[in-house]
């Protein structure tokens, strides 16, 4: 495709302040121009009436698992799954099989995902050799083969020690330091929140505190050795109060929040369902209020998926055994939707945090419409109302707790360098091949 | 055997949600039962040609070989597995476990587990009623059903009674299904015990909580004392089995504080000279005995009622 048309769409990009009908024409994979309805040409057409046109959406905490699990998810499943929620780049965590510590196993998940990759794959580095905690894994070879971010996730980065010398040498390539904050010493076996519900279940507890301890720790070394941080799937009322308070005072620390620690309490491991295994772990009302109020004042600055397939076989496992993790990348939209709808975030801020803001923290190129830029974007459809079937799911995986929700609003299109790799309702239009615009002819419904 | 018919469910999972009809229910089929088991021949043809399972995933001797007796004492067929920790952790779920025993045609799966919420992820696959003989530190309902069955035959009545818990509470299920089961039913429960071994917003259950004992014994008509385990020592959870059994065990001293006619439970097996002290363990106020011959009949009820069920349901 030389020349596309995305016509007559709401075209949404936060990070140009853009929202309004445009046309947007995409030329050798890259945005080439937007302008007023009509006045842009080309012969292949999508017709975007009454849809909204953004930025793919970038996904900062993704496990795609290969190497190493491909019985779980494979960079092809996992970036199919993610073009399906809108996705056009996905940030991929270490903890893989061989773990992600060195520039061979970079350039391979790089290479993968050039050959059979829906979305783009931009690959986190190991902190620590091996997940390890002990010794600083190549973080510069790292770099130069194209990680983004360094980070054990998975695992906390135990020790104080090489936590500071983690930030202070990630600040030398410019990488964030991607932290997943738990101290595992608090919780000894502990597979849910701490609360009522776990009282009365009697599953071993994870007190938020668990989190916050690390939070509070990793915003201190953040403040002593200025290397920027960035704080994953933050759970509790506390992490956001510290981090709030780490903004305030010029800390350089980010965080993100995952769709499921918005939309879930732990009221839903009552079911034992183990796709509700999670962790952190699913935590109470007023911790999702928190979250909320943070995405409100902007102290969380993105919308990860933290999407972590697992097997069938692993997830029938009894409570304690099942591991932990649950699938989102094809669900995160249609659930953060309903942020707009509470009023939370306007829909241009909820598409920032979904699109710009996971890019900035990157330093990728991603998450901007601007014209020059790779032609990266969803179609949306934010009236569609439908049931949520995992079995419908591009993951290899079905571990998702969302299984038979009632949703709005669906990804119907979705992009990457001008090529549909997504693609739920046909939206191609073929201009008329006369020398008269297409435009001139009468209107014509096409949805 | 005739009962009121407040019993209509699959499985037994937790007293959580059993009504006072149902537990009432419980316990007047257990009467039934309890005289069947102090006649000569101790058998009724009541299950004949059914099959219970037990699957102890934990070993139990006491409950298991309770549910046995229980069950062929109904003239049931009885198949027991025990699955040792180390095949459960080589990978075959619970959920193909659960699929392999359907295929034996039972019709009752007694199931022991030592995680939380595992009898109710098999009651969701299999067509067999489950009873929960303890999943993890949850509920252990029919030992909520024999302890209030013990209190009722001793009292003649349950409701207004108050009931002192005292131990590890965060790690027992004893206590949980007790709680919700005197709940429902009207009594006065205060539980008791280091703040380490009391779970969080536990007076939400609607339960007092305390950490004097002294205090507590002397108000109370049941005393439930509940298992130590020593490996909690190591969790630092408390410094030293001499010290909690000074602060949290019952012996004669504190006997004699208490009302004369308290009743003294324990869900055995007892650590003697640690939660309990010897001489009281024996005396004549403790029902620990009387609870283990009250659990046969109380799980004999059980097993009718729930086998009512699942024939009623086959039936139609
Ligand atoms: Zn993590």
């Amino acid at each position: 495709m030389e020349k596309l048309l995305i016509r007559g769409g709401h075209v949404l990009d936060p990070s140009r302040g853009i929202d309004a009908e445009m046309d947007l024409l995409i030329e050798k994979g890259r945005i080439a121009a937007l302008g007023p309805p009509g006045t842009l040409l080309a012969e292949e057409i999508l017709a975007a009436h009454g849809r909204c046109v953004v930025p793919g959406f970038v996904d900062m905490h993704t496990h795609l698992r290969e190497p190493g699990f491909d019985y779980k998810e494979t960079i092809r499943t996992g970036t199919a799954a993610a073009a399906a929620g809108g996705f056009t780049s996905v940030a991929c965590m270490a903890n893989t099989q061989p773990v992600n510590d060195n520039r061979t196993v970079t350039e391979y998940i790089l290479e993968k995902a050039r050959l059979e990759g829906s979305a783009n794959v931009y690959p986190i580095g190991a902190v620590s050799k091996g997940l390890g905690g002990e010794e600083l894994a190549e973080i510069g070879e790292m770099a130069e083969a194209g990680i983004v971010g360094i980070s054990d996730d998975g695992q906390p980065v135990r020790d104080s020690h090489l936590m500071r010398r983690a930030l202070e040498y990630a600040s030398m390539f410019g990488l964030p330091v991607i932290s997943h904050c738990e101290d595992k010493t608090i919780c000894p076996g502990g597979v849910m929140n701490e609360s009522f519900v776990s009282t009365e279940l009697g599953l071993n507890p994870i007190p938020n505190a668990c989190e916050e301890i690390m939070v509070a720790r990793d915003i201190l070394l953040a403040e002593l050795t200025r290397g920027r941080l960035h704080i994953a799937h933050v759970s509790t009322a506390g992490s956001v109060h510290l981090i709030r308070d780490a903004k305030r005072r010029g800390v350089p620390v980010t965080c993100e929040v995952t769709p499921h620690h918005l939309f879930l309490t732990d009221e839903a491991v009552r079911s034992f369902d183990t796709t509700t295994k999670v962790n952190p772990p699913l935590r109470t009302a007023a911790d999702g209020a928190a979250l909320r109020e943070g995405l409100r004042d902007g102290t969380i600055d993105a919308i990860a998926t933290d999407h972590a397939p697992h097997e069938q076989a692993a997830k029938e496992l009894d409570f304690s055994m099942a591991p932990f993790g649950l699938i989102g990348l094809e669900t995160a939209f249609p659930l953060c939707l309903r942020l707009v709808k509470e009023g939370v975030l306007t829909l241009s801020q909820l598409i920032a945090k979904m699109t710009v803001e996971p890019a900035r923290i990157l330093s990728i190129p991603k998450g901007s419409l601007a014209v020059g830029s790779d032609a990266d974007l969803a179609i949306l459809d934010l009236e569609k109302r439908y049931v949520i079937d995992v079995r419908n799911f591009r993951s290899r995986s079905r571990n998702c707790p969302f299984d038979g929700w009632e949703v709005q609003g669906k990804a119907v299109c979705t992009l990457r360098a001008g090529e549909i790799v997504y693609e739920a309702e046909n939206l191609r239009e073929r201009s008329a091949r006369t020398s008269w615009s297409y435009d001139n002819l009468p209107r014509k419904i096409v949805y | 055997m005739e009962t009121d018919g407040h019993f209509a469910r699959k499985d037994l999972l937790g007293l959580e949600d059993l009504s006072s009809e149902e537990i009432l229910t419980v316990l007047q089929a257990a009467k039934s039962f309890q005289e069947i088991s102090r006649r000569e021949v101790k058998k009724v043809p009541t299950l004949r040609g059914q099959t219970v399972i037990n699957l102890f995933y934990e070993p139990s001797t006491r409950t298991r070989t309770s549910f046995e007796l229980a069950a062929k004492r109904l003239s049931a067929d009885v198949v027991n597995f025990t699955v040792s920790e180390s095949s459960a952790v080589k990978g075959e779920t619970l959920v193909d476990t659960a699929r392999n025993i359907e295929s034996m045609h039972s019709d009752i799966i007694v199931v022991r587990h030592p995680v939380s919420g595992a009898p109710h992820l098999l009651a969701r696959i299999v067509k067999s009623a489950v009873i929960n003989a303890g999943d993890g530190t949850h509920e252990h309902p029919s030992q909520g059903l024999l302890d209030l069955f013990t209190i009722q035959e001793h009292k003649g009545k349950l409701e207004g009674l108050k009931v002192l818990i005292v131990g590890d509470i965060s790690h027992s299920r004893v206590a949980r299904s007790n709680i919700y089961g005197m709940r429902t039913l009207g009594l006065q429960v205060t539980v008791c015990g280091p703040p380490t071994l009391i779970p969080v917003e536990m007076e939400r259950m609607g339960v007092r909580v305390t950490y004097d004992f002294d205090d507590a014994l002397t108000k109370t008509d049941v005393i439930m004392m509940l298992r130590i385990q020593m490996e909690r020592q190591h969790g630092g959870l408390y410094p030293s089995l001499r010290e909690y059994a000074r602060l949290f065990g019952l012996n004669r001293d504190r006997l004699n504080r208490a009302k004369p006619d308290v009743l003294i439970m324990h869900p055995g097996p007892v650590n003697r000279g640690v939660e309990i002290s010897p001489e009281i363990a024996d005396c004549t106020r403790s029902l620990i005995l009387e609870q283990v011959s009250n659990g046969v009949a109380v799980r004999m009820a059980l097993l009718y009622l729930l086998s009512r069920g699942a024939y009623g349901k086959a039936a139609h």
